[in-house]
């Protein structure tokens, strides 16, 4: 296909994301496993780029993943969905962004689903004013924080101290990028890209000056199925789809795997760890695994934050060798350190997948 | 029309994830093509889809009481793929609101562990305000978490201070207490929208299914019921 014609394809999936003035709605799964993350995407919003966010003490989770393991009816959903609106409403906010990708996806569903079914809308006002006295306006923008950090990109590149290049090489880093299910896979529409050609992540690699690697299961889940992790006797299906990730992107020797879904990273992080302890086997060089991120942690990787107020210490694949790549300058000391310089010990080593520290 | 169009079937159409899900269905098999459940698990999407147009209730009868329906990740890949843009994902949505709504769920390995999995995102949901809260990923319930989950549990505080965590106090930030009354409103909305109910029709159903199967049932997550459904598995339904 010619160029021109695929930027004609390309231009059906733009998406429009508000440029300022956000209300944030925080993940419950990326609290607990990358808060830094969270902490990196206000830093950059504010400080960086000077942007107004409100960031709620009050809201609770959507209880998307109580919805997708089919504990919460859909009406309990759409009502407690309804009132984090109500809390941004309440604020003067009129633009929504979402950290977490089932959240994102869960409310794209359900914005969906009261534009065709207006009566479940209604059903809905009356039921949060029923239980809490509360009206909400529906928000003008919905957007996840990685479509923000997208739309962003080149003026957070304008404030870098790395680019992706191999310093040692001087070539590009290569990245696999893997785009959470309920992104765009439902509503296409909604994901910049959409699915068919999804871009969110692509063009953060890219305009940082990576190089995207293409693998042949590149769009496959990467197993969190809901039901399928939380319960001990599925986790079979979570890791045997993981590992037919690994072992797709594995030729390609890929330098980092880059996320937008708050489970996404942690699976495919802990899931090497459990590979390599139960089957001996590693997919990083010399019996380490492949760094994974956050589209947040590369940000800040870029413009040089100290990676462990990113939080990279948190992961149970190490970082260090990307950053040794990167050429980054940073006290590995650090990494088992407290705020205060108190040291906290290490952790215990896996057997079989190397650790750098 | 068919002969055995039943209550079943019709109390399945009312759902909206069927309205949306399943519409003129060709049965072209592009949505098991790309299914990851069906991957590793006797599971076919499309057979699901073909079962529920029949509308023979007999047969929607058995689907709620396998273990069939539970196999599903609700990833949704389904309905990127679909040409006729149905996602027999929702439908699985629906059947599975039917198997708890009848109870039915009880009769099937998969469908017991909704009692693990209400009380553990469940309760966490209403307790805390998060569908999962850091005290309560241990390495004995989530051993895949590694030495250095259990390290970071170990200095909490320390190591989520450092990440611009507010883990436990009272003002805006990740891990933050959330407000009382906000978890009221919370669980207020649980109680007059059906939320409750769904929790209580879980546990009574297991309760009963633990007396008939012989195992201590109380309200703890050591009980020999919850300890069960957590870890038991068959194999019946993976692929060989």
């Amino acid at each position: 296909m010619k160029v021109e014609g695929k930027r004609h394809i390309w231009k059906e999936y733009q998406k429009d994301i508000a440029d300022d003035k956000y209300w944030y709605a925080r993940s419950c799964i990326r609290q607990n496993f990358f808060p830094g993350s969270e902490t990196a995407f206000l830093r950059i919003l504010r400080n960086e780029l000077g942007k107004d966010i409100f960031d709620s003490q009050c809201h609770t989770s959507c209880t998307g993943i109580g919805y997708h393991c089919d504990i919460v009816p859909f009406e309990t959903t759409m009502t407690v969905v309804a009132r984090q609106f109500s809390l941004m409403s309440e604020k003067g906010y009129k633009n929504y962004a979402a950290s977490c990708i089932t959240s994102f996806g869960l409310y794209t569903e359900i914005l969906e689903t009261w534009e065709s079914h207006p009566h479940l809308l209604e059903k809905t006002r009356d039921n949060l004013y029923k239980s809490t006295g509360r009206t909400f306006e529906i928000p003008e923008d919905l957007a996840h924080t990685s479509d923000i950090i997208f739309k962003f990109r080149k003026e957070i590149f304008e404030k870098r101290k790395h680019s992706l290049i191999n310093i040692q090489t001087g070539k590009p880093l290569r990245g696999v990028e893997h785009i959470g299910c309920h992104y765009a896979k439902m509503f296409p529409h909604k994901g910049v890209g959409g699915a068919e050609y999804p871009q969110v992540l692509a063009g953060m690699i890219e305009d940082w000056g990576g190089e995207v690697v293409d693998y042949p299961e590149r769009r496959h889940c990467c197993g969190f199925g809901f039901r399928q992790y939380v319960v001990k006797a599925n986790r079979g299906y979570s890791v045997a789809n993981s590992h037919k990730k690994f072992e797709s992107m594995e030729p390609f020797k890929p330098d980092f795997i880059l996320t937008n879904c708050p489970g996404c990273p942690m699976f495919l992080d802990r899931w090497q760890y459990f590979i390599a302890e139960t089957e001996g086997k590693t997919y990083g060089e010399n019996g380490l695994g492949i760094p994974v991120l956050t589209y947040e942690e590369l940000a800040g990787i870029v413009l040089g934050y100290d990676p462990w107020e990113l939080g990279l210490q948190m992961h149970q694949v190490s970082i260090e060798p990307l950053l040794d790549k990167l050429g980054y300058e940073y006290d590995k000391s650090g990494k088992y350190k407290a705020l205060d310089g108190t040291n906290l010990g290490k952790p215990e080593n896996p057997t079989n997948l190397k650790i750098t520290c | 029309m068919r002969e055995n169009i039943g209550s079943l079937y019709e109390r399945l159409m009312t759902d909206i994830h069927m309205q949306e899900g399943l519409n003129a269905c060709i049965n072209c098999g592009t949505c098991t093509a790309i299914c990851p459940a069906a991957m590793f698990y006797k599971y076919d999407p499309r057979e699901i889809a073909i079962i529920v147009s029949s509308r023979d209730d007999k047969k929607i009868e058995e689907l709620l009481k396998s273990d069939t329906i539970w196999a599903c990740g609700e990833c949704m890949s389904c309905k990127t793929r679909c040409p006729r843009g149905n996602a027999p994902g929702l439908i699985i949505i629906a059947l599975r609101t039917l198997s708890e709504e009848t109870g039915f769920f009880a009769e099937s390995e998969k469908g017991r562990q909704l009692l693990a999995i209400k009380r553990m995102i469940g309760h966490s949901i209403l307790d805390t305000g998060y569908c999962v809260w850091f005290d309560h990923l241990d390495l004995e319930l989530f051993p895949e978490q590694g030495p250095n989950w259990q390290w970071i549990r170990n200095n909490n505080s320390s190591v989520l201070d450092k990440v611009g965590a507010n883990y436990r106090k009272n003002s805006a930030g990740a891990l933050r207490t959330i407000p009382k009354e906000d978890l009221d409103e919370l669980k207020k909305i649980f109680e007059v929208t059906g939320g409750l109910k769904r929790y209580d029709i879980i546990e009574e159903y297991s309760r009963k299914k633990a007396a008939e199967m012989g195992l201590q049932f109380d309200d703890t997550n050591e009980c020999e019921y919850f300890q069960h459904v957590f870890a038991y598995n068959s194999n019946n339904l993976e692929n060989e």
